[in-house]
């Protein structure tokens, strides 16, 4: 299989700190990759690397390829086109201070969409996409901060959908939400795979055992082993990561 | 694509917008200011900074006396104020309007002030114009910033400070004197300095306070009589008065070099107030933060 | 013994600062008591019609307490809104400007220097403001439109918009730096440029910070006296175009004060108009105070 990106001799140096160390990976489409590792291992960074949000940070140095369908994400393309193709999830849900349309609507906005109609109908598949559909079709004009933690995560899936991305980046998108609404975006993911490619950093072990195909574990800036979710989960090759997800440390 | 590029396209003008905005603000604020400076400095007589009634050295006098008279007034009750805020007032209606009357006084028109004293110091009294009744006037529209930098500083306070006093059995005022106080000192001063600044250039408030006039008689030390120096009951003319003064009133040939000159003073006095603040404010901290 | 004096120092401090506290409501209210006393006697004494007063341009109030001239305002009313109101225009936008710049555009530069630099000439006296206005903009007003004086609405609107251009910047400012980073993540995330991502998430979420930086301008621009009244002529009339030139109620009352016999009409007039001014300003806190309480709203009601 054609993998979506591929990642060969990655370093990245924030300041003096040298946070990834030639990291060279590849990752499949429509599988959940999961990245896990102990706080500070680079996992969310390197989630970073690949639609380029480190660029808004000061004092970072990027070495090595990051391919996107063969094409070099910081050498062959500009950053607002690749976020277009590569969403985001974030941490905490941070839907913007408009309405729950609005905030699906922007990302194609952004693209120069205008036409109601085809607004309608991609905020509307967005949010099915998202399975938040039901919960607030009739509530579409009102402002998205008035949703629950969980509804406000999913709506920012669908803000992530409706701006027409093939891989979604999530960055620990459960560690603020209830085991319910956990649950539901785990469903989600094992849903949208289908047609997207995801790529997830969670700190919850069970959570990557549960949903993605394919787990990668950090320590300290180096990609310590990469394989099939199952086969690492139940003999790991390295000592450490058997020490990490058997819960020695981290 | 074709959105993204028109995208990048107008966001790459509007980044040289801003960019051109705020140079174009920094060249106008730094011509400004070697405007003032070196229009005083050009016109410049030495005889500008006797203390005379051609130079201007008596309303500079005048100036930094007015400053000391208004700080008398405004630092102990602004400082009481914020304490009163920060340490015994109870959330309720009254301390509710006591902010709101804090907020009014800070956004009153000077004029307004200069008239309200007017009014009760002047007319009231039955005073000619007055040192003193100036100072009031102006310590009306300084009292504000000194309460509300006092209680921010306060509020900011760690609560282990007043725990670990009270814990020792200090009394309420034992640690507001003794602990809290001290603790806010950099920052209450960094307020009582930049209060300061604002009355050297303060005008409006003292038309009709302080009065347009200034007779000092330097050898005159008796300070019951109306041409002492000291004498805080007798008219002063500030700087910033003077030069509202020479464009109205202006029958000397000389009154705009001698306008200009004040303006660069005022303007020179004002910035090391003003960075003086903020220095020492620093500095302050520093030590402060230092001496954990 | 000790422990008694103690509890009386205690008190003692307690009730003083107190009174202090107390002191400044008392004075805000004799503040207000006083320009009410004072500036209603128009109305009252002298027998004045408030529509008068706001509407009419027929000024010329007997300097005496007999009073019978009248006292329409409506000229220096005018005068103040249309200067503060250029000032506002002039400035608005220049103030956004360079806030963005501060805030979003260089963060390090506008800390280190653009913030401290606006902050100090937060403190020019109004009077070099006007000084300088008077022997430059006036003079060069005059000669680039070719006018007999170069006193104008312009020349008071540029004076005003320069002077309330560092208040309303560094509210601004605050506002903008206020926004939560998260809503910048978000959208850059989605692939926006970073003027969109200033024009469309971080304006609109900081819009009542902008909105009270701008009436606190407009309320520093009304107030200001000495400044406007160097520049804007001084003419009893309205005026016909920015470049023409007029009075306004500050102007008024500071050059017409002095001179007038106290309780007279004229001087009665002059206090309505610090009375109108008063008003004005509290009506600035008013508007202030909704709008923050309407932000905190907003944020959890629908729009």
């Amino acid at each position: 299989m054609e993998s979506k990106f591929e990642v060969s001799k990655l370093n990245l140096h924030y300041g003096q700190f040298h946070a990834l160390k030639d990291v060279s990976l590849s990752i499949l489409p429509h599988e959940v990759t999961a990245l896990i590792g102990p706080s500070g291992c680079g996992k969310s960074t390197f989630l970073k690397t690949l639609n380029r949000m480190n660029d808004l940070e000061e004092g970072v140095v990027i070495d090595g390829d990051v391919l996107l369908d063969g094409k070099d994400v910081y050498k062959e393309m500009d950053a607002i086109s690749l976020r277009q193709r590569v969403g985001m999830v974030f941490q905490q849900p941070n839907p913007f201070p408009k309405s729950i349309y609005e905030n699906v609507a922007y990302g194609p906005k952004l693209q120069g969409i205008r036409s109601k109609v085809k607004l309608d109908e991609i905020v509307e598949n967005a949010l099915r996409g998202a399975a938040i559909w039901d919960e607030v079709k009739d509530r579409l004009k009102k402002s998205a901060l008035g949703l629950s933690g969980g509804q406000q995560q999913r709506l920012c899936i669908a803000r992530a959908l409706a701006a027409g991305p093939d891989v979604l980046l999530m960055d620990e998108p459960t560690s603020a939400l209830d085991p319910i609404s956990t649950s539901k975006i785990e469903e989600l993911c094992t849903e949208l795979k289908k047609d997207y490619t995801i790529v997830m950093v969670t700190h919850n072990m069970q959570q990557a055992a549960r949903i993605s195909d394919r787990t990668a574990f950090f320590l300290l800036g180096e990609v310590i082993e990469y394989s099939d979710t199952d086969q690492m989960f139940s003999m790991p090759k390295d000592k450490r990561t058997e020490d990490y997800i058997t819960g020695r440390f981290g | 694509m074709k959105a993204n590029e028109k995208a990048k396209r107008v966001d790459r003008v509007m980044t040289w917008i801003f960019v051109a905005v705020a140079g174009f603000f920094i060249l106008l604020l730094i011509a400004f200011a070697l405007l003032v400076i070196g229009r005083g400095i050009a016109g410049f007589e030495p005889y500008m900074l006797s203390f005379t009634r051609d130079g201007i050295g008596n309303q500079l006098f005048n100036t930094v006396y007015l400053v000391v008279l208004a700080l008398l007034f405004s630092v102990p009750l602004g400082i009481a104020t914020g304490v009163y805020l920060a340490e015994y007032a109870k959330p309720g209606k009254v301390t509710h309007f006591l902010s709101i009357c804090i907020e009014t006084l800070s956004s009153l028109p000077s004029i307004v002030v200069g008239l309200f004293g007017y009014l009760v110091f002047i007319v009231m009294v039955g005073a000619q114009w007055n040192l003193v009744s100036g100072a009031l006037a102006v310590s009306i529209l300084n009292l504000p910033l000194i309460a509300t930098t006092t209680k921010d500083a306060m509020e900011s306070m760690p609560k282990g400070y007043r725990m670990g006093s009270m814990g020792l059995g200090a009394t309420h005022w034992q640690t507001i004197r003794r602990v809290l106080l001290p603790a806010c000192m950099p920052r209450i001063l960094t307020g009582i300095i930049l209060a300061a600044g604002r009355v050297f250039g303060e005008a409006a408030a003292l038309l009709y306070t302080a009065g347009m006039s200034t007779d000092i008689n330097w050898s005159n030390w008796d300070i019951t009589s109306p041409t002492c120096p000291l004498n805080p009951f007798r008219p002063g003319e500030t700087l910033a008065l003077h030069i509202w003064a020479s464009r109205t009133e202006a029958i000397r040939p000389d009154a705009a070099q001698i306008a200009n000159f004040s303006s660069a003073v005022l303007l020179i006095l004002v910035f090391a107030f003003s960075i003086g603040a903020r220095v020492l404010g620093r500095r302050m901290e520093r030590k402060l933060a230092g001496g954990k | 013994m000790k422990e008694k004096s103690l509890f009386w120092k205690e008190h003692f401090w307690h009730g003083l600062i107190s009174c202090c506290g107390l002191f400044v409501i008392v004075l805000t209210l004799a503040i207000g008591a006083f320009l009410v006393y004072k500036g209603s006697g128009t109305f009252t004494t002298y027998g004045h019609s408030i529509f008068e007063f706001l509407f009419s341009s027929d000024w010329s109030p007997v300097d005496s307490s007999k009073g019978g001239g009248s006292v329409g305002a409506a000229i220096f009313i005018v005068g103040s809104v249309s200067t503060c109101g250029l000032a506002l225009l002039i400035a608005t936008p220049f103030s956004l400007a360079a806030a963005i710049f501060m805030s979003e555009i260089s963060p390090k530069l506008g800390t280190r220097f653009f913030r401290p630099a606006v902050e100090l000439f937060v403190g020019i006296p109004s009077v070099i403001y006007g000084w300088v206005g008077l022997t430059t903009l006036v003079p060069a007003i005059r000669d680039l439109f070719d006018l007999n004086v170069g006193y104008s609405v312009l020349a008071a609107g540029i004076v005003l918009a320069i002077m309330i251009f560092p208040t309303i910047t560094s509210v601004v400012t605050d506002a903008i730096k206020s926004v939560p980073n998260d809503y910048r993540k978000a959208a850059y995330g989605l692939g926006a440029t970073r003027w969109q991502v200033i024009y469309q998430i971080v304006m609109p979420a900081a819009k009542p910070g902008v909105f009270t930086g701008i009436i606190m301008g407009l309320a520093r621009a009304f107030g200001e006296a000495l400044a406007v009244a160097m520049v804007i002529g001084r003419m009893r009339a309205f005026p016909t175009s920015i470049l023409s030139p007029t009075t306004n109620l500050t102007a008024a009352i500071a050059s017409d004060m002095g001179g007038s016999m106290d309780g007279g009409e004229y001087n009665t007039a002059l206090w309505t108009m610090a009375l109108l001014l008063f008003l004005i300003s509290l009506l600035f806190i008013f508007i202030i105070h909704r709008i923050v309480g309407k932000g905190g709203v907003e944020k959890n009601e629908s729009k």
